[in-house]
This record gives C-alpha cells, sequence and structure tokens, in this order.
C-alpha cells in the first residue's frame, strides 16, 4: 500500500490516474445532483413554516458543507506538504483554493437570498454568518498571498502556514450554533440524535451533498493536473507530453 | 407547472439561489479546463520556438 501512495505522489502518475479518474467523479456528480433536484424541487413536500421557499436549503447546504471539507482539505494538504515536503501536496491545497472560495461564496450568497423571507433580513452579524464570511477572506488571502511571491516554492510555504493557522475557523463555523446564540438555526442533520428533518427532506438533501463532494473530486482533479503540468513544465514526461499532443 | 416555478411565493428567492450556484460551479469546470489547455497550449509554444531557435 506504502508504494501505491508513494507512486501517487509521483507526478506524472498522479496526472495519469488524476485523468482516468475525472470522468467517473464527473458523471457519478451530474447523476447525483439531477436526483437531488428532482427530489430537493418536485418530490419534497412543502415547509410547514416556509413552504417551497425553504428548497433553497438544496443548494445552500452542500455549499457550506463543502466550504469546510475544502478548506480543511486545504489546510490538511498544506501541512503535508510543509512537513513531508511533498511537492504534489501543495498543488492540491493550490488547487483547492478557487473552488473552495466559491463553495463559500455560494454559501454566503444563498444563504443571504433565504434569509431575506425567512428572517427579513439579508445579513446580520451572528457567530454562523461572520465566521464563514471569514472563512472566504481566508480563502481569498491564500489566493493573494500565493499571488505575491514570484517563487513557487516560497508560495506554497507561505500559503500552506496561512491555511493551516486558519483552520481553527473550522470547528469555530461548525460549532458557532451551539456556543453562540445565533438567528441561524441549530444543527438538525450533523449531530448525535436522529436528524431533525423529515425524510423526504433530508435524502434529496444527502444526494446534493454527496453529488457536490464527487463534483469537487471531478474540479480537483482537473485543476492538479493543470498545477502539476504548470510546475514540472522543465522535466522530461511532460515534455513529451506536450510534444505527443501536437502529433 | 406554472405553480412549479411559482415555487409557492417564494420563485424570486428561489430561482436566483439555484441559478448562481450552476453559474458559480459551471464557471469553475470551464476555468479549470480552460487553464490546463492554456499550459499545454504555452508548452507546445515554447517547444516550437526552441526548435526553430536550435
Amino acid at each position: 500500500m506504502w508504494t501505491w501512495l508513494h507512486r501517487l505522489a509521483s507526478p506524472p502518475h498522479f496526472y495519469r490516474a488524476a485523468g482516468q479518474l475525472t470522468p467517473w467523479f464527473g458523471w457519478s456528480a451530474g447523476i447525483l445532483i439531477a436526483l437531488g433536484l428532482y427530489g430537493g424541487l418536485v418530490w419534497a413536500p412543502p415547509d410547514n413554516e416556509m413552504g417551497d421557499g425553504f428548497r433553497i436549503i438544496y443548494v445552500h447546504v452542500p455549499s457550506a458543507w463543502m466550504s469546510l471539507c475544502t478548506y480543511t482539505i486545504m489546510a490538511v494538504s498544506a501541512a503535508i506538504g510543509l512537513i513531508w515536503r511533498i511537492k504534489l501536496a501543495h498543488a492540491v491545497a493550490a488547487s483547492t483554493a478557487v473552488p473552495g472560495a466559491s463553495f463559500t461564496f455560494l454559501a454566503l450568497v444563498t444563504g443571504s437570498i433565504w434569509g431575506k423571507p425567512m428572517w427579513g433580513t439579508w445579513w446580520v452579524w451572528d457567530a454562523r454568518l461572520t465566521s464563514e464570511l471569514v472563512l472566504l477572506f481566508l480563502f481569498l488571502g491564500y489566493l493573494a498571498l500565493r499571488a505575491a511571491f514570484d517563487d513557487t516554492d516560497r508560495a506554497d510555504r507561505a500559503s500552506a502556514v496561512l491555511a493551516i493557522v486558519g483552520v481553527i475557523n473550522v470547528p469555530v463555523i461548525h460549532y458557532s450554533v451551539q456556543w453562540w446564540a445565533t438567528l441561524h438555526q441549530g444543527p438538525t442533520v450533523t449531530r448525535l440524535a436522529a436528524p431533525a428533518i423529515d425524510t423526504r427532506m433530508l435524502l434529496p438533501l444527502l444526494a446534493m451533498a454527496l453529488g457536490f463532494t464527487l463534483y469537487f473530486a471531478a474540479l480537483l482533479m482537473l485543476r492538479v493536473r493543470a498545477e502539476v503540468l504548470e510546475r514540472e513544465r522543465r522535466s522530461r514526461w511532460v515534455q513529451e507530453l506536450a510534444d505527443g499532443s501536437m502529433a | 407547472m406554472k405553480e412549479f416555478l411559482d415555487m409557492g411565493g417564494y420563485a424570486v428567492f428561489v430561482w436566483p439561489a439555484f441559478l448562481i450556484t450552476a453559474l458559480v460551479l459551471g464557471a469553475n469546470v470551464v476555468a479549470a479546463r480552460r487553464r490546463e489547455a492554456a499550459v499545454l497550449a504555452d508548452l507546445r509554444r515554447r517547444r516550437a520556438a526552441d526548435r526553430s531557435r536550435s
């Protein structure tokens, strides 16, 4: 198993493996999102309080979950890159940033749109919303920091420190609705007791969450491939690849 | 169908939320594909330049 992991850390092997995995991730993401959309927009019954307005949940919650998931992946791969000096890990971290920022942006925007009819306001500085906004700033800060360096190694190390330091925000966001009195509702799914939500509402949500995860996996494969090509452009295997694709 | 689009009166909130999600997720895929194509194109250009120089 270690040989397999070791090989995966080699850029040309990863490049090829990523290329093979992408369509699997992509198509299964598409199917799950299609099912989730049908389930969420058509099949799930309307909510007692908000009628059909609650259906925003089917893009808001998966986006929010993914924002936390991607930041964690970014921080962990940055740490791996920093500690074990595996270049590919830095490439993964760098590739996670834009998708992560996108999910965070979507969580904030769809949440805001939902907040207007539900709470009567587009925004409130409660613990959940504020800490999620901080997450967006962390992603953007990570990208800005990378851009500030010409040298890739320096960019990797500096941005890795930022990613790792910022990871404390992830549990803060998750537990914010329990630690503070927030306008944002408390946990209904990620808790130790049974989920406090109708099964017909829950199932499409899980489908969308899984779909978004697989979508991110496909996206990550695409981005890491481009990142690896860029970083390894002087190496022989990339030169041969470039030549080969001309033929 | 009209009822579906109306979303119980919440249409002005629900559809923009889904729309912006589709846009952002779609844009990410397009950007990622473009990036890889651009890197390869740039590489090939440099190879051709190197070859014509030598």
